[in-house]
Order: C-alpha cells, then sequence, then structure tokens
C-alpha cells in the first residue's frame, strides 16, 4: 500500500522544484504589490480616462481563470511575434494576476482614510505625492494588510499550474517523481503538505513584516 | 488540412462551455451542501468539532487546487478507489468550494452582535430557535454577497479539471489550439466566454453588497 520511502532518492528533485516556487513567489509577490500599488492610487486620484483603463483591467483578470491568462501568455502572444520563455510568461502572469487583485484591496484601503487627513495635510503644506507617501499609505496598508496575506498566498498556490507551461515549480517535481516511480498518492501528498508549509510560512513572514512596519502604531 | 473558421473555434468552444456550467453548478452545489453541514458542527460550539473545521479549512484553503485534483484523480485510483475526471473534478471542486464557504459564512455569523444571542437566551429560546428565528435570518443576508462573489472563484476554478483531462472550456481551448495553430484568437475566445460566464455573476455580487449594506 502506501509508502514514502520510495521518495527518498527525489528529495534532491523535490527541493529544486520547492526553490523554484519560492522564488518565483517571491519576485512576483513584490512585483504585484508594486503594480497594484500603482494602479490603485491611478483608480482612486488618476485621470477619469487612466481610472477606466485600470478598472477594466482589474475586471477583465478577476473575471478570467489564472490558466487561461497563462495559455493566453505563453500560447498566445508568440502568434502575434512576442515569444516568450515559460519562466518570463509565468512571472508576467502571476504579477499581472496579483496585481489586479492586490489593486482592489489597496483601493479599499485609500479608500479608507478620512478625508480630514488629505486636508490635514494640505493645510501643512504637504502635496499630493507627499501626502500620499508620507500620511495615507501606512495606514491605508495597515488596514488591509491581512487581506493582502491572503492574497498573495492564493497567487503563491495559484502557482502550481505553472508546471503546466514546463515551469520545473514544486507541482511538476511531483508530477516528475510519480512518473518515475509511480507513486502518485504519496508524492502528491508530501507536495501539498510542502504547499500548506509555504502557505503557513508566508504568513508567518508577513506577520513579521507587518509588525515591523506598522510598529509605530503599537507604541501609541 | 481541415480549415477552421471563426465560428467552428467558437462553436466547438461553446459546446465546451456548457460542460463549465455544468460543473460549476455541481460544485458549487455541493459545496453548499458539505459547507452547511460545517457550518452547523462549528456553530454546536464542541471543541472538537470546531478544531476538526479548522483543520479542515487549513488542509484545502493551504493546498493548490491543482493538487487537490491530482490527489482525487491519480491519487485515489492508485491507491485502488477507480474514478472518473469528471468524478474527481467535481469532489475536489467540493471540498475546495466547501473550505471556503464555511469560512466566509463564519464571517457573517460573527458580525452579529453577541447581543442577539443572549437576548434568545433570554427570551427562553433554545439554540435551534435562536438560530431559526434569530440569527440565520440576518446571517443569510448578509452571507448573500460573499456568497455569490466567492461562486464566480468556482466557475475559474473548474478551469483546472483540464489538467486532469476533463473536456471542459479551457481543455476544448488546448485541443482546438493544438488543432488550428491559432492561439491567439482560440486563447482571447476562451477568456472571453469566462468573462461572460463571471463578470455578471460579480455585477450581481456587488449589487447585492450594495443592497444589503443600505439595508443594516
Amino acid at each position: 500500500m502506501l509508502n514514502f520511502s520510495d521518495l527518498l532518492p527525489y528529495t534532491d528533485v523535490f527541493f529544486g522544484g520547492l526553490m523554484t516556487t519560492i522564488e518565483l513567489t517571491l519576485l512576483t509577490t513584490v512585483l504585484g504589490v508594486v503594480l497594484g500599488t500603482t494602479c490603485a492610487a491611478v483608480r482612486q486620484y488618476g485621470h477619469p480616462a487612466s481610472q477606466r483603463a485600470v478598472a477594466a483591467y482589474v475586471e477583465l483578470i478577476r473575471n478570467t481563470p489564472f490558466i487561461v491568462q497563462l495559455f493566453f501568455i505563453f500560447f498566445g502572444l508568440p502568434s502575434i511575434g512576442l515569444m516568450l520563455s515559460p519562466w518570463q510568461a509565468s512571472v508576467i502572469a502571476l504579477t499581472i494576476n496579483l496585481g489586479a487583485y492586490s489593486t482592489e484591496i489597496i483601493r479599499a484601503g485609500l479608500n479608507n482614510i478620512p478625508k480630514g487627513q488629505w486636508e490635514a495635510a494640505k493645510v501643512l503644506g504637504m502635496d499630493f505625492r507627499q501626502t500620499l507617501t508620507r500620511v495615507v499609505f501606512t495606514p491605508a496598508f495597515e488596514k488591509i494588510y491581512p487581506a493582502l496575506t491572503s492574497q498573495c498566498i492564493i497567487v503563491m498556490l495559484g502557482s502550481a499550474v505553472l508546471s503546466q507551461i514546463s515551469v520545473q515549480d514544486l507541482t511538476y517535481a511531483a508530477n516528475l517523481v510519480q512518473s518515475r516511480n509511480f507513486r502518485a498518492f504519496e508524492s502528491y501528498v508530501v507536495t501539498a503538505l510542502m504547499y500548506l508549509g509555504l502557505a503557513m510560512l508566508m504568513r508567518y513572514v508577513f506577520a513579521m513584516i507587518g509588525k515591523r512596519v506598522f510598529a509605530f502604531r503599537e507604541a501609541q | 488540412m481541415i480549415e477552421f473558421s471563426n465560428w467552428d473555434i467558437l462553436r466547438n468552444l461553446l459546446i465546451a462551455t456548457q460542460w463549465t456550467v455544468l460543473l460549476s453548478l455541481a460544485a458549487f452545489i455541493g459545496g453548499t451542501a458539505v459547507a452547511l453541514g460545517l457550518t452547523a458542527m462549528r456553530l454546536t460550539r464542541n471543541p472538537v468539532m470546531v478544531r476538526l473545521v479548522k483543520l479542515y479549512i487549513e488542509l484545502f484553503q493551504g493546498t493548490p487546487l491543482l493538487m487537490q485534483m491530482f490527489l482525487c484523480f491519480f491519487g485515489l485510483s492508485m491507491i485502488g478507489y477507480e474514478i472518473s475526471a469528471w468524478g474527481a473534478a467535481i469532489l475536489s471542486l467540493t471540498l475546495f468550494t466547501s473550505a471556503f464557504l464555511v469560512e466566509i459564512w463564519r464571517g457573517c455569523i460573527d458580525t452579529l452582535p453577541k447581543g442577539q444571542w443572549e437576548a434568545s437566551r433570554v427570551l427562553g429560546l433554545n439554540f435551534l430557535q435562536t438560530l431559526r428565528h434569530v440569527i440565520l435570518p440576518q446571517a443569510t443576508k448578509v452571507a448573500f454577497a460573499p456568497t455569490v462573489g466567492f461562486s464566480v472563484q468556482v466557475v475559474k476554478g473548474t478551469a483546472l479539471a483540464s489538467v486532469i483531462g476533463f473536456v471542459e472550456l479551457t481543455k476544448a481551448g488546448t485541443m482546438l489550439n493544438n488543432a488550428t495553430f491559432e492561439s491567439f484568437k482560440v486563447f482571447a475566445f476562451v477568456a472571453l466566454i469566462y468573462f461572460a460566464l463571471c463578470y455578471p455573476l460579480s455585477l450581481c455580487s456587488k449589487y447585492l453588497e450594495k443592497k444589503y449594506h443600505v439595508a443594516r
């Protein structure tokens, strides 16, 4: 029946996959949140036309499956002359995906800032950029930080799909191992647990970063 | 070589869309049923039950849906239970959906002030009566919008069934792509069809949110 020891010779395959998943997650979490922050600011304070453009982007991404976005970027774009490696396509797809979701989340945070904050900043002689970066962003992010954390974890879990365009991530490793030793159940259980561990680790790291960044609040 | 017109591509995709819709419905109904049971378990406030539900949520929210599908499809048949792609897709989507719905509904029930429970108690209502006459009528109103909102995730989740070989919209897309080599067009159509399925649900959820937010 179950035999997990057959997985032992493949430890380095799993480890390699895990590293790829972590690497992609780190990179795209940063890129995605930066994109989301930019889009949220445009959506909230930008020119009406650019507001509409951002809204269209957000709705388009949020209402289509990630795997279709990935296939469109990886298989679809080359046919109009834009060749991408699996790695490039993955980074782009994940970033665009997280960007759209985080736009909505961050915008909710920006919406939450009382008007008085803007007015007070204006009275103090701050311009738009200063107000945004020094007054508005921190409390806005603090408010939506748990939701943003969850979304980043969801995107990390969604990255399992990247194995379908032959990115050698954790899921790819699981498929490779089970095709070699025919231990599908064991291989997938172990991989699922690794994802679970990764999700917990992300929650922990985000909480740690949050504690640091929003520390000034607790001192009050 | 057979020529494919735009209409041929679209027609075949639309045929496959029926399976996406059917799979979404099945998963949503199954997920709702399981989530109702889990919510009931949680409401008993029995520590063992509550912990079990928590573990369930952690397990299915903390692992990729794709992995759950692989486990249901390849995993189960490896340890002796033969299961079709259709069965595995429904099973894994049901588990996935219920884990999220329980969590959503927990939030809805928790938003009701504790005083509601206490007042019912004072009025001599027992646990089931309190649920039936006080808690659920209020909680369902709050729960409506996020539940409809989550149905979008279910529809999108069905796309992963393509990976285990179930022919729904995404799988039909990859098959047509292999036959026509018109990747851009095929996947743009696929994306648009998903959008046409999901966007009304998103709008509906937004509308419900506004409606019940004002009423409260």
